[in-house]
């Protein structure tokens, strides 16, 4: 073999040896950034920690529990009207999926529940979900309603006060799945591939079919 | 003497040309800014984002600090980032620096001019006028093309698809808050 040959050899050598190196990283960041999603200091979720009772009042201005999402699998996810991007874009996201479903669409409960109840009313809620499919439910709450369901789901959601005294919301911005149960069985991430919310939808109405 | 009219006509196809093709492009001092583009809102929604890129020509650096507009009580110069799955905002309290030389793109998911308190929702195919407000270039009148709600980008702008996904502008220091 000629010097060249073999200087483009191990070239190559470390090359693929690199892209292995480079692959388990990624794979390792992509567990690890799964396991952030709850905060730093938060231990790895179980399915069984995530979810639970609550007692909320839908943007129709009907008081609603838990159990009234049973029986289906439910999206849900958590933001808040004055919110000027990803709560637009997961609406609009999830919009586009209950088109694709047609009219299996009502085999999912879809939830939007507000982190911010001192000023999304179900009057806000009403106005602004009417921008967005008419099968996603508006939930907002008191103040501890709100924060009971935010703990039960282990959301992130943080009031940061502006300098002209206004505020705005840190929060969450994955969607979450859970069954038909009620058990969560996995996350939307924020802005994921049309294709992979799509196969996990999917999924998601055929476990609940399934069992 | 008709040859002289017809390359003069010539030109002025040219000349008209050139002026459309730079309609899109605002010269304010040493900054060029293009790509202006914002996104409809949802009913009742008091908010909303409004993006641009702005090119600064000169030797000095310049800020993006400030704006009005007549449909929002407050327009500021804010940062969203992601982090640990969580979405944070922040006002960049000194403005947005241009540094010489450099192209700033502000999109969604980071920088982004903040509209405030809307009088009315922006509705997708309507214009946005705004004054934005730089440190050294002064005021600026710019107009912004109302895309449809989570539009990802200007449609047809510089190759930019409505759907296209915009790269993430990366965390900055005034986050860590």
């Amino acid at each position: 073999m000629s010097p060249a040959a073999q200087r483009m050899r191990s070239g190559f050598r470390i090359t693929a040896g690199m892209t292995v190196a480079l692959a388990a990283l990624f794979f390792a960041g992509a567990i690890a950034g799964t396991w952030s999603y709850f905060g730093k200091n938060t231990p790895p979720a179980t399915s069984k920690s995530i979810g639970g009772p609550f007692s909320l009042v839908d943007h129709r201005g009907k008081q609603v529990i838990e159990r009234d999402y049973l029986g289906k699998p439910t999206l849900i996810f958590f933001g808040f009207t004055f919110c000027p991007d990803v709560c637009p874009t997961t609406l609009l996201e999830l919009t586009e999926r209950l088109k694709e479903l047609g009219t299996q669409a009502d085999r999912v409960n879809v939830l939007f529940i507000t982190v911010d109840p001192e000023r999304d009313t179900p009057e806000q809620l009403a106005l602004y979900l009417s921008s967005f499919d008419s099968r996603i439910t508006g939930l907002t709450g008191n103040e501890d309603g709100i924060a009971a369901v935010i703990a039960e789901y282990r959301v992130y959601a943080h009031k940061v006060a502006l300098k002209d005294g206004g505020y705005t919301m840190d929060h969450t911005a994955a969607i979450y799945m859970m069954n038909r149960k009620g058990q969560f069985v996995g996350l939307m991430n924020y802005q994921e591939p049309a294709d992979k919310s799509r196969a996990k939808l999917r999924r998601l109405l055929d476990d609940g079919a399934g069992s | 003497m008709e040859r002289l009219k017809q390359i003069s006509f010539v030109l002025a196809l040219v000349c008209a040309g050139s002026s459309l093709a730079l309609a899109d492009e605002i010269k304010a001092g040493d900054l060029v800014i293009t790509q202006t583009w914002s996104r409809a809102t949802p009913k009742g929604a008091k908010t909303g984002g409004a993006y641009l890129t702005i090119e600064n020509k000169g030797s000095a650096p310049d800020r993006l600090i400030g704006g009005s507009a007549d449909v929002a009580g407050k327009v500021q110069i804010h940062e969203m980032a992601m982090s640990d799955g969580v979405m944070k905002m922040r006002p960049l309290e000194k403005g947005l620096e241009i540094a010489p030389g450099k192209t700033v793109t502000l999109a969604p998911g980071g920088y982004h001019v903040m509209l405030m308190d809307l009088k009315s929702p922006l509705k997708k195919g309507d214009k946005l006028p705004v004054t934005l407000e730089f440190e050294k270039a002064g005021k600026v009148a710019v107009s912004f093309d109302i895309e449809g709600i989570g539009a990802q980008g200007p449609a047809g702008g510089s190759g930019m698809g409505g759907k296209m996904e915009m790269k993430k502008t990366p965390s900055h220091s005034d986050m860590k808050m």
